[in-house]
């Protein structure tokens, strides 16, 4: 039998680096397809309204360009769906109870909607009525949307694991109650702000290009017109996306205190805790060693206290409080976690050995042990307290980077919907430099985007589920050199795909749309 | 008690589900057969565009399958999905591999600066149709023939095949079987071709192709069915769990479930049926794909249903047989179950909706002139 504390640890980190490079490639193109799909919808909507084949013009154009999109994410998003199998088996096995009914809804309503309504908004447009062709568009839009709520659910799950009960006779969780999987706090903030943050990603997106076409001085109705809706839809999803994140780190702070306290690099907690605006932490420091945590910081008192528990004077756990365990506030020391999660791993054994012996009484004590000890499983796979500690810089930084990044759209969308709505955005003097931060904002929505995915899923390490199981225990047991190959493998194919992707993309925007203006019946 | 049987019935139901993606899955993949064949049935550019853009408005449809298939096994028989996809490591990364180069081939052939060029996008989709389909069918011969693996106490995995899964293809009787769904999924997409396009040239080589993809498919698929009716089987004592080997265990389970003799025989005679009209018909008969396609779903519905059903072990193990997977001891919980069903119940309106957008699309056949109408989304 594998016993997981000698697993290689070289195989869970190259099993990491796959699952996080194929998640990332993905999550290249899951924005815009989100986003860019109701965009799209909502001017098609327009030209079925007016009639207006300038509207019609707009929404193939979008549309063109979604449908590069498009494939590389379905391509990408087939092995992440299989991947939770090949490379993490003993959690799929551990999760799979819960996991898999969220993707097979996610199959049966989602993906079918959206496959089906996707080839009847490319190709139905000489073959069906306007208004079903604007059906399909919206199913389309709704079906994308639907696709991702199921996997987030199974996400918001792993981070923050309700519902069930483990079976030790199976050794997985069952699931009890679906509605608190489905509606669980973690999941619905989850599913929402990262949802939103896609409608930011593709608004951004229509945005910047439009913004080529006005540097251009092409394209000036179609660029003025996109900009209007998107410039709207995007100014509303980055409120929501503010909104969500809060409540979403107000559920990292209570179900996940380890990340938050990476997020906002405190070391030692306390009362009054404090929100850092910018700050630069100091490489030198450890949760060991008595050194600054930061080099240079501009923070608010109490901000943090308040934000998460709306009392500006309250506790707010810090890296240290939850290594070394703090009495005062109920927090235990991680080695006493460790030591009872070894208990639980050993009862469950002992309960197994019983029970194969059929000796009752032994098995009845065994699973007494297991059950007191249960809510500390996972801590019986880590090997020191200091394990439990995420890489606190990558999740400082890129939580710190998301959010100003963040700020910054909110005054993008302002300015640009203001311009064009009092139309003067083609008739400024300052016009070059606005333009430019309008395409240079595109990598920037990216970037912010995936950093987002950077904080919740480095900040939950060494979890895959929380508390229950480590990622070093939920791997698959294969030689580190079949994954090694497999990422290399990975890393050329999305790579190869993405170049060609761009290629095409420039290439198809620096065209526009190739009929004239105001044709294309 | 009660429990017991609605568990077991629950079992059943979702065995039930995952063999009718099965199924489903095994006739899209004429898309995949297709893709195979731009070259042979298309001489010119245009040709070779109508058959692409032919195929391209389906290609999400086997995809998606694909993935439900996928999602409906991790849902409803978690311990399959975990020992398989995490035992037989490289069969499937290899398969998916096929598959993630599908999708954008069918984008990105045709458009300017795609870095590539053309022939490489047209390469990727010949290796999606070869590897797709002959190792999905190499994968649903283990069903038959067995794995390497072992499960501990805590249920999680390890294998005992030298090359991570790939090792099955060199087991004869998968290999039949993926050879089989090979041609199979050829002459699905010619029939297809015949149904979907009207253009003279491509009609009369999809004919003349027709008959070169039958005879293999005829002498793999003989080969694969024999074999099965006299191998043994892997059996599973419904009292006391435990596995082992009884001869002419799928012939029995054919016997003693009639109901799937009747539909595999329908299932046979449709496929052929449709193939020899298609062939011997003087006018063009474009209705085969119907005739060959609804066959094809009814004989893999029949060979997933005695791989599963009737105490039957549906994915041996060759190092400890009592490792083996069955419906019971592999399946989610009973909750899980039931839950899922509920939502199951809205497939059939998904059938319905994908038949209606399906019409819609193909009711007018695809012509030179829609391909060259830069109007269109073409591939």
């Amino acid at each position: 039998m594998m016993t997981l504390l000698n697993i290689d640890p070289s195989l869970v980190d190259w099993s990491r680096a796959q699952f996080a490079l194929t998640a990332m490639y993905h999550w290249i193109f899951v924005p815009i397809t989100l986003g860019i799909l109701f965009i799209i919808a909502i001017m098609e909507t327009r030209y079925v309204k007016t009639g207006d084949p300038e509207w019609k013009r707009i929404t193939k154009f979008w549309m063109k360009l979604f449908g590069v999109n498009f494939a590389i994410g379905v391509a990408t998003g087939i092995i992440l769906e299989f991947e939770f199998g090949t490379n993490w088996s003993n959690y799929s096995w551990f999760v799979g109870d819960i996991f898999g009914a969220p993707l097979a809804i996610e199959g049966i309503m989602a993906f079918f909607l959206e496959s089906t309504f996707i080839a009847i908004m490319f190709f139905g447009w000489n073959k069906v009525s306007k208004k079903m062709h604007l059906t399909a568009t919206w199913l389309t839009a709704l079906g994308a949307n639907l696709s991702a709520l199921w996997i987030l659910v199974a996400n918001g799950w792993m981070q923050y694991p309700v519902g069930m009960a483990f079976n030790p006779e199976t050794a997985r969780n069952e699931m009890l109650n679906f509605w608190d999987v489905f509606l669980s706090p973690v999941a619905v903030n989850k599913f929402l702000h990262t949802i939103t943050s896609g409608y930011v990603v593709a608004a951004i997106f229509v945005i910047g290009v439009s913004s080529y076409f006005l540097l251009r001085k092409r394209e000036v109705l179609l660029a003025k017109r996109s900009i209007i809706i998107s410039g709207v839809f995007g100014l509303m999803a980055i409120f929501a996306v503010i909104f969500t994140g809060h409540g979403s780190a107000v559920q990292v702070a209570q179900k996940q205190p380890m990340k938050l306290a990476a997020m906002e690099g405190l070391y030692k907690g306390g009362e009054s805790a404090e929100l850092i605006g910018i700050g630069i932490l100091n490489p030198k420091k450890d949760v060991n060693n008595q050194e600054k945590p930061f080099l240079f910081k501009i923070g608010f008192k109490g901000v943090l206290s308040y934000l998460i528990n709306f009392d500006k004077n309250s506790f707010v756990a810090g890296v240290e409080d939850l290594v070394h365990g703090n009495p005062e506030f109920g927090i235990l020391p991680a080695q006493e976690r460790i030591n009872r999660g070894k208990l639980a791993i050993h009862s469950l054994k002992e309960y197994k050995k019983a029970l194969k012996h059929e000796d009752k009484t032994s098995a009845n004590m065994h699973l007494k042990t297991f059950e007191k000890n249960f809510e500390h499983l996972g801590y019986g796979y880590l090997e020191k307290p200091e394990d439990i500690v995420p890489n606190v810089s990558l999740v400082f930084y890129s939580f710190h980077i998301m959010v100003i990044f963040g700020t910054f759209f909110v005054l993008v969308f302002a300015v640009f919907l203001w311009l064009s709505m009092t139309n003067k955005i083609d008739k400024l003097k300052w016009g070059k430099p606005l333009f430019i931060l309008g395409i240079i904002t595109i990598p920037m929505s990216f970037i912010s985007s995936e950093l987002g995915w950077v904080v919740a899923e480095v900040g939950r390490q060494p979890w895959v589920v929380q508390d229950l199981l480590t990622v070093s225990a939920g791997v698959t047991d294969i030689s580190s050199a079949s994954v090694q190959t497999t990422f290399w493998i990975f890393a050329f194919i999305f790579t190869a795909l993405l170049i060609a992707e761009v290629s095409i993309m420039t290439r198809m925007i620096k065209t526009g749309p190739k009929t004239k203006e105001g044709g294309n019946k | 008690m009660i429990n017991e049987i609605s568990l077991l019935f629950f079992q059943q139901y979702w065995w039930l589900i995952v063999s009718v993606l099965g199924a489903a899955l095994v006739f899209l993949l004429f898309v995949q057969g297709g893709q195979t064949l731009i070259y042979q049935i298309g001489k010119t550019e245009t040709e070779r565009n109508i058959i692409v853009n032919t195929l391209g408005r389906k290609w999400e449809f086997t995809f998606t399958t694909l993935v439900t298939f996928g999602g409906a096994f991790f849902a409803s028989f978690p311990l399959f999905y975990s020992s398989s996809f995490g035992g037989a490591y490289w069969l499937w990364i290899t398969i998916l591999l096929a598959f993630t180069i599908q999708a954008v081939s069918y984008e990105f052939r045709s458009k300017p600066n795609n870095v590539l060029g053309k022939k490489t996008f047209e390469i990727m989709l010949f290796i999606n149709g070869l590897f797709g389909t002959v190792l999905l069918g190499v994968v649903v011969g283990t069903l038959f023939n067995g794995v390497p693996f072992e499960l501990d106490s805590l249920n999680r995995v390890s294998w005992h095949g030298s090359a991570r899964g790939l090792e099955a293809i060199l087991n004869l009787h998968n290999l039949s079987l993926g050879l089989t769904v090979f041609f199979l999924a050829r002459i699905l997409a010619i029939l297809y071709f015949i149904n979907s396009i009207e253009q003279i040239d491509i009609l009369k080589r999809s004919k003349k192709h027709l008959i070169y993809n039958t005879i293999p498919f005829i002498v793999f698929f003989l080969s694969f069915v024999i074999y099965l009716l006299i191998k043994d089987g892997f059996a599973v004592d419904p009292t006391s769990g435990i596995v082992s080997m009884q001869s002419f265990k799928y012939l029995n389970n054919l016997l003693q479930m009639p109901v799937l003799i009747i539909i595999f025989v329908l299932g046979v005679v449709g496929v052929l049926y449709g193939i020899l009209n298609s062939i011997f018909s003087k006018k063009i008969y474009d209705k085969g794909i119907w005739f060959a396609g609804i066959g094809t779903f009814l004989v893999v519905l029949t060979l997933f249903l005695i791989a599963g059903y009737n105490n039957t072990a549906f994915y041996p193990s060759l190092h400890n047989i009592n490792d083996s997977l069955t419906i019971q001891n592999a399946s989610s919980s009973l909750y899980t179950l039931k839950t899922m069903s509920i939502v199951s119940l809205l497939v059939p309106f998904v059938i319905a909706y994908i038949v209606f957008a399906w019409r819609l699309i193909n009711k007018k056949k695809i012509t030179e002139d829609e391909i060259n109408d830069k109007n269109e989304h073409t591939y």
